[in-house]
């Protein structure tokens, strides 16, 4: 098992090598710069600002200044805005997202959970309609409509929420950017949950159980309930890193200050190290999370060994 | 005594198809401490028949008759009430060891939870009681293995595991449905052993569910022969094997390969089972029977007794043959000749 560990964290390392590569690539080889702009700029003034990012250098010097820096832990200056580090930038948005994350993923468990083993348990009755019909509206309904109808039932309308901020992140300001993040993946988990639900009430090693004379809370919850976990921990890995990095419709609507716009104005600026500094944070999350979920297989699974 | 009565037993399932009678008009009487063998191929309703007594039939079932356990009836009680009587009374072990056990669960905790819910027993109790049946299945190292997922078992010592988690609670009767279908043959042989030691030893009635005819001959007082959904024959062991009087029977035992068939061809009763979602309204088995009358297509025959505890339903007319011995070696190929000539 600690060798297994081990050898997921030492592959993360070239992954991540390719990512920043492939990224770094793509980035460069698509027209115009940070510094491209409508007002013609006088030229000895772009190329001192060209020199002080390195930009006057060959592609593979300023790869190699980069992997330099990357390497200590900086992602260096932000190309847009002057005064800030990519590693500034992140650290004071990307723990707002990661809270408002955290928050909703907690939702988002039990929630969808709850509501897709309800289901299952009175597979084809209504509890079962209720529950898919709330699914599948949550799968449809994207949070770039779902945010603005929330702000404006119960901001404008209402008002019994405020529509937008962050004020410390105090519990008024949370609730309807955690509404727009969750209620897709509660909608997902629910349906993931109920299907894998029902596969397990189905086989044979419950039917089984009955036989024995189990009382049918203890079946699902000692007997089905752990196998039927094993589709959606698989979903919830990747999902989580989606989760608490936060999305720029929520940040955008709700004007929280998270990570999510950075993605967004990233590449919209061309400020090619905070592309870089978000792409390599959630490359390493998704490669932390899909390893963490490899390891939560085996203790679910005891059949599972690495 | 009798333990077990079933009285006219009827089994069907609604499909979006119509209605598949699984079986039919079945009756049947277990006593204490003997063996019953239901033998019959796959789909003659021979598992559905023993999964109502516990009422583990799928939920568009429908059951009708009657099925009594030490004078109680067991049709129409609630999952609670048989619940109380699952593994507790009547214990069951399955064809399918190797899908049977939940392969999530520690077998000391799949052992252990039977024995805390009803008996109450503390979790060491439970666990040192499982320790002790393992062993009494002939389980080597029990109180290692018990720690065990299933998967790190093999196919015939999970099911030793299944048999002793199914006499946990000292049952008064064990259904096995097929316990060695899907066992090696000399697991087979095993399991078998060890189910008659076991009987030995606990005096418990035993349903054997099987198609293999061999193990009813070794394990079984009385053997029931079912088709279609029906029985077809009664009676006790010796008897089904040395004077079969069904035309069914007679096949079946016609196609037990004998090493010492000069023959290169397997003999095999001709035809399929009839579809039972628009049963025959006659004999189920006119179809394939080689001696069908039109009486045999149109109306079923009932059961009727022959000498002593025998029961078949054919319209053939049937005389025991005179002896009461055991037919002798030249006799038994007569007899033999005799069978051979009626099914062909």
């Amino acid at each position: 098992m600690l060798s297994f560990i081990i050898r997921r964290l030492l592959v993360a390392i070239p992954t991540l090598l390719i990512l920043v590569t492939i990224s770094f690539t793509l980035m460069h080889a698509a027209p115009g710069g940070p510094f491209t702009n409508e007002r013609k700029v006088p030229e000895a003034v772009m190329k001192n600002i060209e020199a002080k990012y390195h930009l006057d250098q060959p592609l593979w010097k300023q790869y190699l200044y980069y992997l330099g820096d990357l390497v200590q832990g900086d992602l260096g200056p932000s190309f847009k805005y002057k005064d800030h580090t990519v590693n500034e930038l992140i650290s004071s948005s990307f723990p707002r997202s990661a809270y408002i994350g955290v928050l909703s993923f907690v939702i988002v468990v039990l929630l969808g959970v709850g509501i897709g083993v309800v289901a299952a348990l009175n597979h084809n009755r209504w509890p079962d309609y209720a529950g898919m019909t709330f699914a599948m509206s949550g799968v449809m309904l994207p949070n770039f409509v779902l945010a603005p109808l929330c702000v404006m039932i119960f901001a404008v309308y209402l008002k019994w929420l405020p529509a937008g901020g962050w004020e410390g992140g105090r519990i008024e300001y949370l609730i309807l950017p955690i509404v727009a993040m969750a209620t897709s993946y509660v909608a997902q988990v629910a349906r993931i949950t109920r299907g894998s639900m029902i596969e397990t009430l189905n086989s044979t090693f419950i039917q089984r159980a009955r036989a024995k004379g189990l009382p049918r809370t203890h079946i699902i919850l000692r007997h089905a309930l752990k196998p039927a976990m094993i589709p959606v921990i698989s979903y919830l890995g990747p999902a989580f890193v989606g989760i608490v990095t936060g999305s720029v419709v929520v940040d955008k609507v709700f004007s929280t200050g998270g990570i999510g716009q950075h993605f967004v104005n990233g590449a919209i600026n061309r400020d090619y190290s905070l592309i870089l500094g978000v792409t390599i944070l959630v490359g390493a999350l998704t490669i932390f999370f899909n390893a963490l979920v490899d390891i939560l297989y085996t203790v679910l699974d005891p059949r599972i060994r690495y | 005594m009798t333990l077990l009565q079933v009285e006219n037993l009827s089994v069907s399932f609604s499909t979006p198809e119509g209605s598949v009678k699984a079986v039919s008009g079945l009756s049947y009487s277990v006593e204490k401490g003997a063996t019953l063998g239901i033998v019959g191929e796959s789909g003659s309703g021979k598992s559905q028949s023993v999964f109502a007594i516990l009422g583990l039939l799928a939920s568009n079932a429908h059951v009708s008759g009657s099925i009594k356990f030490n004078g109680r009836e067991l049709i129409g009680l609630s999952e609670q009430e048989l619940n109380r009587i699952r593994s507790k009374e009547i214990g069951i072990i399955f064809q399918d060891p190797m899908t049977s056990l939940n392969p999530f669960m520690r077998v000391s905790d799949q052992l252990s939870e039977v024995l805390m819910h009803h008996k109450g027993m503390s979790k060491k109790d439970a666990l040192n009681e499982a320790i002790r049946m393992l062993d009494a299945v002939r389980i080597p190292q029990a109180r290692e293995r018990v720690n065990m997922y299933p998967h790190e078992f093999s196919g015939g010592m999970r099911q030793r595991v299944m048999i002793a988690m199914s006499l946990l609670c000292n049952p008064q009767m064990l259904i096995a449905d097929e316990p060695t279908t899907a066992l090696d043959v000399t697991v087979q042989a095993q399991i078998m052993h060890l189910l008659r030691e076991l009987q030995r030893e606990l005096s418990i009635s035993i349903v054997l569910i099987t198609h293999d005819l061999g193990i009813v001959a070794g394990a079984c007082d009385h053997t029931m022969i079912m088709y279609g959904g029906r029985m077809m024959e009664y009676g006790s062991t010796l008897d089904i094997f040395k004077m079969p009087s069904h035309p069914y029977t007679q096949g079946l035992l016609k196609a037990i390969p004998r090493p010492d068939d000069e023959s290169d061809e397997l003999y095999s009763i001709p035809g399929n089972p009839p579809n039972l979602l628009n049963p025959p309204t006659g004999c189920p088995f006119a179809e394939r029977c080689c001696e069908a009358s039109e009486q045999c297509e149109a109306r079923a025959p009932a059961l009727e007794a022959l000498s002593g505890s025998r029961l078949r339903a054919c319209y053939k007319p049937w005389t025991p043959p005179h002896r009461k011995e055991p037919p002798a070696a030249g006799a038994r190929l007569e007899l033999e000749a005799g069978v051979r000539g009626d099914v062909l």
